[in-house]
């Protein structure tokens, strides 16, 4: 029965085992020859092979008969190919998932996620992290300024433009050692086109402690960049300036698309730069209420809304935003 | 800042690549954007020297002139009005890549008979080179170009574009620029000590400075040079000047620019004879006062800006820009060179106050030292004098109220290996510094030492400063990895972000998508969504905002709720289901505002069938009063629903959520004349929930109850109430009975049999005891009191 495999085998087979000629038949029409006794066990026996033949033979019917679909209909039948009834699912924002997926990899790195205010004085904006006024690293961030009374103490009013206000909160309010991430929106005063927005998102990094080093800076962001952009990825840190930070840097990932050798996506560097850090201005650790003889530490900050946009080509910014279910649908 | 390499090589003796040092400069902290490599295609064109020039035969615009390149004699066709014999110009072969004058791509030059003339070649333009759109002449060649040698030979230059970050003023002067490549390459640059030789009276005698503001005025230096000619400068000057991005204009504005662009420090030249009294006053300007710059602006003053005056009035906005009335002009003859210090907070001020940047404005903000001033001003003195031909007065003038000294910065050996993780040891961090020009002075043991940064590295101020310059010239790849391998902190977790990912999550699985909507939007825009001829809650208004759509800061997330499902409807005709979870920014008297979460969705119904088996879903007000049941379910919050009287939501058709008595939201349809303004011509509903709120009554802790040991016992009654008794009515009556652990509202009916005004209301009750299985004895005795006390409460008859 094994090596069956088509219909007419089949055929042969049932004429041969169950047919009018079968041994078994002629074993079930010879019964009534046999004495009472024997007949009773012959005809038992005979009847539990017969049956067991017969399942065998519909066995294989159904299953040569599942292999022709469609050719051999069993009674109802549907088309399997009809559309199911839709269970509707919606879309988180390709940004939300981002920020998920960062938070993650941060938190299983020790960092805690905090959030915080989107209208920010300047103070925290600007002055704690040493960035005085008049400094020329202010031209940089273009601020939307608040048309509300300045505080009492000559703070005025900012949509913050950068995360990094949280860096001395967080500081105000927790005495080290701390590790913490905040993802948040961010605001600068820039015409919007297709590689810019007015409105983006950022994601900020601080851990203070005792003997924190620029070796941990290198080796905690090279395993988030492990983790997050895969194991396969170069990364380069190269010197950079932040007025919150001394020494900067800046950390660089790989070209995807071209692997280093350099393509119109890497403007021909090979490399693509994922975020600003260093190691935390002494200046900075003091506005905050932290004893830089004591601690150091080391803070990065990294933009958002580059890293879908790079990892699934998207070619104009600006749809983030568009709330066109066209695009949201795709993530 | 455009750095040509063959100016770099004046100060860097040892030979480098281009592309290495780019590289170096790049990875120690500012970057080169690009190499620009003049001349790098000109193959085939050389200096070459007319020989003759005579007319086309065939027309009048064209000349037939015979060019020389030492080797050949070639008869060249040539449009340019100002070709003449005798002149030394860039000659292209046949076969030489130029740029073609129409299209502006790179071309190969082919023979040509131009008007029955066989052209061999082409005396080229700036255009053709790639040096500039002029296309009008020809180039003329100094006199001393030795003919017939390639062109990228003489006059090609390699050009680096540096992106310079705000704290590096000595990267925007080439020396500057020269000192670090010399460190990042391990050698030592050579940099001569300006000086100049005056003549006759001392200029003391002859200039009066003062200044009267020496708060915004660390230095001020000045030098004479008189009897000068105004022409043009020499081509090497004019050349360095325009590959370093600087139009040349006359050799005295030349200079000043020249050394700008060498030491980093600007200088303006005034007119000497010009300058009334001959007095140089550096004082705070009058408010309010006007003064024309050099481009011939109006500008309007206030008494924070830093202005030179002379015996009259204002002649330059210190450190921005000069005035028109003191400008050197082709009859100058006698100029007074200023070099000077303000403080770069001050010049910020003024240049971003003005919207007025400059050359010089952009590097004294960075924080020049004063200690550049008089050495830029030797520099420039004397090759003033070089260049026009004057004499200098003997001496400078040097008013410097705030010149100090470069105070040593002290450094631990084992801060900098603590701070980088790294292992150098001192000789290494010696050497490394050295190369950069600092001094080093012992400590007292071999732990310490003093560090003095060289003059123009007024960036060097703290021990950090120096361990970051000690990390990039040797390298961040000098620096190992390390990961954090101390205790993770202690920490306070933020039920928060846990109970926002539960809500997008539960919403996204009730088939709405996330969007993500600016947080500006305009007050007409607020009172349209939420039918508010006035608005209760005025928003925060921005000072200067992009424009009028964007003009404050959203108390509701309603405007882009709406607008979007109305922009989404113009091409989609299926079920649309949106929500929002951000803040909004309610105001607060003198304090920053109020940031709650807030969660909105907004539904609408499919306009066409969708799915062969499926007609298209009826929504309704119990659509979304059904997800905003199961959303706080969900969340372990059981909601009350009062009626509502939101503005912006249809009277009758919207309700309060309410919790342990506190509104938390709101639900409903929207409201037929927000629909209309907002061009939706169907019906919408929306809910509002305040999600950190909502978070207080979350329920946090789930405790168990002993899932039921014995059966429950189901009945059915249909109830004929009148019209206005509502089921959370019934509810309450019921909730009295212990035994009814369940309810369902299975059929409402209205109609014969049932009397005008009345309805009938079908319950399905299930009862249930947990210590024994009911009988149904006992469950139609207390059936029985629900009936009698619903009648007499609720007038309800049972409906047999
Ligand atoms: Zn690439």
């Amino acid at each position: 029965m094994d090596a069956i495999t088509s219909r007419e085998e089949l055929d042969a087979w049932r004429i041969k085992y169950l047919g009018k000629k079968s041994a078994i038949l002629a074993i079930l029409k010879g019964l009534g020859s046999l004495p009472v006794e024997e007949r009773k066990v012959a005809g038992a026996g005979a009847n539990s092979l017969k049956n067991e033949l017969e399942a065998l033979l519909k066995e294989k019917e159904a299953s040569l008969a599942g292999g022709q679909a469609g050719q051999d209909k069993a009674p109802g039948a549907v088309d399997i190919t009809l559309p199911g009834k839709p269970v509707d699912l919606g879309h988180i924002h390709p940004i939300t998932q981002v920020l998920y997926e960062l938070g993650e990899i941060f938190t299983s790195m020790g960092f805690e996620v905090v959030e915080g205010p989107e209208v920010e004085w300047d103070y925290y904006n600007f002055e704690a992290l040493n960035i005085p006024k008049e400094h020329p690293a202010r031209d940089s961030m273009q601020t939307f300024w608040v048309d509300a009374p300045p505080a009492e103490d000559g703070r005025e009013m900012l949509l913050r433009t950068h995360t990094s206000p949280m860096q001395i909160r967080v500081m105000e309010k927790q005495k080290p050692p701390l590790r913490i991430v905040v993802p948040g929106r961010v605001f600068r005063y820039e015409a919007t086109d297709a590689t810019h927005l007015h409105m983006f998102h950022q994601i900020e990094g601080l851990a203070i402690d005792k003997g924190i080093t620029m070796a941990d800076l290198k080796g905690s962001l090279y395993e988030f960049s492990r983790r997050f952009f895969g194991p396969d990825r170069r990364v380069r840190f190269r010197c950079d300036f932040f007025p919150f930070v001394e020494p900067g840097v800046e950390m660089a990932v790989e070209c995807a698309v071209c692997h280093g050798s350099g393509c119109r996506l890497c403007s021909q560097s090979g490399w693509i730069e994922i975020l600003g850090a260093g190691m935390v201005h002494p200046r900075v650790l003091e506005a905050g209420g932290i004893d830089p003889e004591e601690y150091s530490g080391f803070a990065f900050g990294m933009g958002i809304e580059r890293i879908p946009l790079l990892r699934y080509g998207i070619d104009d910014i600006r749809l983030f935003y568009s709330n066109d279910l066209r695009f949201l649908r795709q993530f | 800042m455009k750095v040509p390499v063959s100016w770099l090589r004046d100060y860097i003796k040892e030979p480098f690549e281009a592309d290495d040092l780019a590289h170096r400069i790049t990875m120690a902290g500012t970057e080169v954007a690009g190499i620009e490599r003049i001349g790098s295609s000109w193959e085939g064109v050389c200096v070459g020297l007319v020989l003759e020039v005579n007319p086309h035969p065939n027309a009048d615009r064209l000349r037939l002139v015979t060019v020389d390149t030492g080797s050949s004699r070639n008869e060249v066709v040539c449009g340019a009005p100002n070709v003449a014999a005798g002149q030394k110009i860039a000659y292209a072969r046949i076969g030489a890549c130029l740029i073609d004058g129409h299209t502006g791509q790179p071309a190969t030059l082919k023979p040509a008979k131009i008007r029955g003339v066989v052209s061999e070649g082409m005396v080229c333009s700036e255009k053709e080179l790639g040096l500039s759109d002029d296309h009008e002449g020809i180039i003329e060649l100094p006199e001393s170009a030795p003919l017939g040698i390639p062109l990228t030979e003489y006059m090609g230059e390699t050009v680096l574009d540096l992106e310079v970050t705000p704290n590096r003023p000595d990267m925007l002067s080439v020396i500057g620029v020269a000192c670090e490549g010399a460190a990042l390459l391990g050698v030592d640059p050579v940099i001569c000590e300006p000086e100049f030789t005056g003549k006759g009276e001392s200029i003391d005698q002859l200039v009066d400075v003062s200044i009267e503001a020496p708060e915004l005025c660390m230095r001020y230096a000045a030098s004479l040079v008189r009897g000068i000619t105004i022409k043009e400068s020499p081509d090497w000057l004019k050349n360095r000047l325009v590959n370093a991005g600087m139009r040349p204009i006359n050799n005295v504005v030349d200079v000043t620019n020249y050394v700008m662009l060498e030491y980093g420090q600007p200088l303006h030249a005034f007119d000497y004879r010009n300058l009334a009294g001959q007095k140089i006053i550096v004082r705070r300007a009058d408010e309010g006062a006007n003064f024309k710059t050099l481009d011939g602006i109006e500008r309007k003053l206030s008494s924070d800006m830093l202005m030179i005056c002379d015996g009259k009035g204002p002649v330059a906005i210190a450190g921005v820009m000069g005035g028109e009335n003191s400008e050197v002009t082709p009859g100058t003859t006698d100029v007074l060179l200023e070099s000077a210090s303000f403080l770069p907070a001050s010049v910020h001020f003024t240049s971003s106050r003005l919207g007025l940047t400059s050359a010089a404005s952009q590097r004294f903000e960075r924080g020049l030292s004063p200690h550049l001033a008089l050495k830029a001003l030797k520099r420039a003195t004397s090759l003033i004098a070089e260049l026009a031909g004057g004499m200098p007065a003997t001496g400078c003038i040097d008013k410097a109220p705030g010149l100090k000294p470069v105070v040593p910065v002290p450094v631990k050996v084992s801060r900098v290996n603590g701070l980088l993780g790294a292992s150098y040891n001192r000789e290494e961090i010696v050497s490394t510094l050295e190369l950069l020009g600092c001094e080093l002075l012992p400590g007292s043991n071999q732990d310490e030492m003093a560090v003095k940064p060289p003059y123009w590295r007024s960036d060097i101020n703290i021990e950090a400063d120096v361990i970051e310059e000690v990390a990039r010239i040797r390298g961040y790849d000098t620096i190992p990895l390390n990961m954090l391998d101390k205790a993770i902190p202690n920490q306070t977790p933020n039920p928060m972000l846990g109970f926002k990912r539960h809500l997008r999550q539960a919403l996204v699985g009730l088939g709405f998508s996330e969007i993500q909507s600016w947080a500006m939007t305009s007050s007409v825009m607020l009172k349209k969504v939420l039918n508010q001829a006035e608005l209760e809650i005025w928003p925060l208004h921005l000072k200067k905002p992009m424009t009028v759509e964007q003009e404050c800061l959203r108390t509701s997330l309603r405007p882009y709720l709406v607008s979007s499902l109305a922009s989404n409807r113009r091409f989609e005709e299926g079920a649309i289901r949106l929500f929002e979870l951000g803040s909004v920014y309610l105001p607060r008297e003198g304090n920053l505002p109020r940031e709650p979460q807030i969660l909105a969705g907004i539904i609408s119904a499919s306009r066409v069938k969708e799915h062969w088996d499926i007609e298209p879903e009826k929504t309704d007000f119990f659509t979304l009063k059904g997800i905003v049941e199961g959303l706080l379910a969900s969340a372990g919050v059981q909601a009350e629903y009062l009626p509502s009287n939101d503005g912006g939501l249809k009277p009758g058709v919207q309700a309060a959520i309410m919790i342990e008595g506190k509104q938390l939201g709101v639900l409903g349809e929207l409201h037929p004349q927000v629909c209309k303004a907002m061009e939706l011509d169907e019906s919408v509903y929306l809910f509002e929930i305040d999600a950190s709120q909502l978070l207080q009554y979350k329920l946090v802790d789930k405790s168990y109850r002993p899932v039921p040991r014995y059966p429950a016992v189901l009945r059915d009654i249909a109830l004929v109430v009148e019209n206005s008794v509502t089921h959370s009515q019934v509810m309450e009556v019921l909730s009295g009975y212990p035994l009814v652990v369940d309810v369902k509202l299975f059929d409402i009916y209205t109609g014969k049999p049932v009397p005008e005004g009345s309805k009938s209301m079908a319950y399905r009750l299930a009862f249930m005891s947990d210590k024994k299985t009911l009988t149904d004895q006992a469950v139609d005795k207390v059936l029985e009191q629900i009936l009698s006390r619903l009648e007499k409460q609720l007038g309800a008859v049972l409906r047999r």
